[in-house]
């Protein structure tokens, strides 16, 4: 009976042991790094890293569990990045454009909001629709014109980002004086997201609708692509776009439509964050990391939708953590560069699944030789 | 308009010499992404030997720069080279993070540098090298030259030579489009592949230092190199990964692009009543547009983006 259990978990576990692998090279790669710079202050900087704002646990009352809902509330859009970036990748497409379409995003959420005025579901649908426009684009010149998704992405993604400094700098958004948009709560409470269990988490008031829809979107995605017609075309298509063809389906109408669903969700992945008014907008002068954060979680999660929300928990935390570092020895960055470091990693990730993976789907006979890869994967973990 | 000449020298510079390095990576049958994490290395290593070596004579300055950028460019490839090569690894995936290992590197290092230079006084990610700067301006006129554009000139003949006229090329390209058969007649693919990477590192690298140190003296290293690198891989597919054709092609983006520094001198842009912005975005228009056109009958090397598998049929 344990064989068969362990059989049917393989993949997941596999993942899981390569993703961890990943995360934990990372960190010491990232330890390295501190080392060379300043080989005194190495540990202490690790350590307050890694032990975050849970280090205010001595500390009675609220303050941890609101430094929680903050956490989870800054969760939230990278999950959501990711969860675009997956589904358009289980589609076949690379889709990099995930930072500009969520910069779009930011445009609509904000001027919709401050500008027009509009509420929260207004708002939110406009960041959707903006996403999913920005999306239709380059689906559009993957499809008609045969431009590589990735460089089509990355042109959209820079044009977004101009346009999103032209829109938002001008005076009804920005506040000149302080060069960041305007205080939403001040300005337009009602296009704040509905709070969501703010007592538990010690009366923060960003805590919104937006996490558990983060939730329900990642489930969706997870049944879309696996339970029905419209994901297993969209798979399909990304298989092999002349074999779809062959079979009936609409090839160019699938490449445009993942594009767009994916655009759709990072379009909400911006709202989720700048409708809660957590952070303001400031004039930027390179794209949002956020897209390419969203990367590094997909893959970390083995680019499955629930794994990509533990691995975007674990991300932001260690972005989150980059805070706490000493300023006088290091720098903030330290945390993107361990991040990018997971992400380089998880490019070996897939080979190392691969090989894993690779004598059960060849063979004939099941049962011969899964007890030897199970218990190959037991040793590792131990 | 001297201004404009100036500019669209120096930019065709850095897109002729990073496409090139693009289209050697790609003739070998590996995508490059990491292009522009690839400048940023370059730029990185390169800025921070013109700040150490201000005091050196004008030649040193010039020879070890330059060798700087380029070994700081090849190493950052071999990041490539190895993940995609031997470990086989998504190669999108890989330049993706290369480029933001970089610019996080980067920054941290120049950080690291600066504060360690200045007692923890200046904690900024800025190198100031307006000496390193000086050593390669050659003033012909009214015109100012820099050093640097005669090497990308330099670099371009050889690379047109090299690529139509050397065995060594010929083998690279055949990697590029059908792997099986050139390992077939004994052509180590792997090793052609690696040549390949590492000349777009090489090239890369340079073309990083050119795009921070040929116009401006000093730079701020969290910016990256804002999108260059990805402006010299559009530059590379409408070249259709061609040396000369990809020269004429980097003239023309360059043109666009240095339209967005110089639009304030010239009277009738200026006038015009559109943002300054807008002019940033243009390069980027018309890469998309002109790759719109140019990809419905692209010839792009036939096993790009595909490890080399040798078990496969």
């Amino acid at each position: 009976m344990e064989e068969k259990i362990s059989f049917f978990k393989r993949p997941a576990i596999q993942t899981l042991l390569a993703s961890v692998i990943c995360a934990v090279v990372g960190i010491i790669l990232g330890y390295i790094a501190l080392y060379i710079i300043n080989s005194e202050h190495a540990a202490d900087s690790m350590k307050a890293l890694l032990v975050n704002f849970f280090k205010f646990r001595v500390v009675k009352g609220p303050l941890l569990m609101k430094n929680f809902g903050s956490f989870l509330v800054k969760s939230v859009p990278i999950i959501l990045c990711a969860e675009a970036i997956l589904f358009a990748y289980k589609a076949g497409l690379f889709n990099i454009g995930v930072a500009g379409q969520y910069t779009v995003g930011i445009i609509a959420s904000i001027y919709c909001s401050l500008a027009l005025g509009w509420s929260w579901p207004l708002c939110l649908l406009a960041a959707i629709l903006a996403g999913a426009f920005w999306g239709f684009l380059s689906g559009c010149f993957k499809a008609f014109f045969n431009v590589n998704e990735v460089i089509a992405g990355i042109m959209l993604n820079w044009i977004g980002l101009y346009i999103c400094n032209i829109v938002l700098g001008r005076p009804e958004c920005m506040n000149q004086s302080k060069s960041e948009t305007y205080d939403l709560a001040a300005n337009n409470p009602d296009a704040l997201l509905p709070g969501f269990m703010q007592e538990f988490f010690g009366n923060n008031k960003y805590i919104s609708i937006a996490v558990p829809l983060t939730i329900i979107v990642a489930v969706i995605i997870l049944i879309v692509l696996n339970k029905t017609t419209l994901g297993y075309e969209l798979k399909a298509t990304g298989h092999n776009k002349d074999a779809a063809k062959y079979a009936g389906m609409n090839a160019k109408r699938n490449i445009i439509l993942t594009l767009v669903i994916s655009g759709a969700i990072a379009g909400m992945a911006a709202s989720t964050i700048y409708l809660t008014g957590i952070e303001n907008f400031k004039i930027a002068s390179s794209v949002p990391g956020m897209g390419f954060n969203g990367i590094a979680v997909a893959f970390l999660g083995g680019l499955n939708p629930i794994g990509a929300i533990i691995a975007g928990l674990f991300v932001e935390y260690i972005s989150l953590g980059g805070q706490y570092v000493d300023y006088n020895y290091y720098s903030p960055e330290m945390a993107d560069l361990i991040i990018s470091i997971i992400i380089y990693l998880c490019g070996f990730v897939l080979f190392f699944r691969s090989i894993l993976s690779r004598p059960g789907r060849v063979k004939v006979n099941a049962n011969a030789e899964p007890d030897d890869t199970a218990t190959k994967a037991e040793e590792k973990e131990v | 308009m001297v201004l404009l000449i100036q500019y669209t020298l120096i930019f065709s510079a850095v897109l002729i010499l990073v496409a090139l390095g693009g289209m050697f990576s790609e003739r070998s049958g590996i995508i490059n992404l990491g292009l522009e994490g690839i400048m940023v290395f370059g730029a990185m290593a390169g800025g921070l030997v013109m700040v150490a070596m201000a005091d050196k004579p004008k030649a040193t300055i010039i020879i070890c720069t330059l060798l700087a950028a380029a070994l700081a460019g090849m190493l950052a490839s071999l990041l490539i080279a190895v993940a995609c090569i031997n470990f086989k690894a998504d190669q999108t995936l890989i330049g993706t993070a290369l480029n933001m290992l970089s610019v996080a590197a980067a920054t941290v290092i120049v950080k690291g540098y600066n504060t360690a230079r200045s007692n923890a006084k200046d904690v900024s990610a800025k190198l100031d090298y307006v000496k390193g700067h000086n050593a390669f301006v050659i003033q012909i006129g009214k015109l100012q030259i820099s050093w640097f554009i005669i090497i990308a000139a330099i670099l371009l003949v050889c690379a047109i030579f090299f690529f139509y006229k050397t065995k060594l090329a010929l083998r690279i390209r055949a990697c590029g489009e059908h792997p099986q058969a050139a390992d077939s007649v004994g052509i180590n693919v792997y090793a052609m592949r690696y040549i390949g990477v590492l000349m777009s590192g090489f090239l890369g690298g340079l073309g990083g230092i050119i795009y921070i140190a040929a116009a401006n003296s000093t730079w701020h290293y969290d910016y990256g190199v804002a999108g260059a690198g990805f402006l010299a891989l559009a530059v590379m597919i409408f070249g259709q990964w061609k040396p000369e054709r990809i020269a004429w092609a980097a003239v023309l983006f360059a043109l666009f692009r240095s339209l967005s520094n110089v639009y304030m001198g010239i009277g009738f842009l200026h006038a015009l009543p559109i943002p300054g912005t807008v002019y940033n975005m243009f390069p980027y228009i018309v890469s998309l547009l002109v790759l719109a056109f140019t990809s419905q009958n692209s010839r792009a090397p036939k096993a790009e983006g595909i490890p080399y598998d040798k078990g496969a049929r």
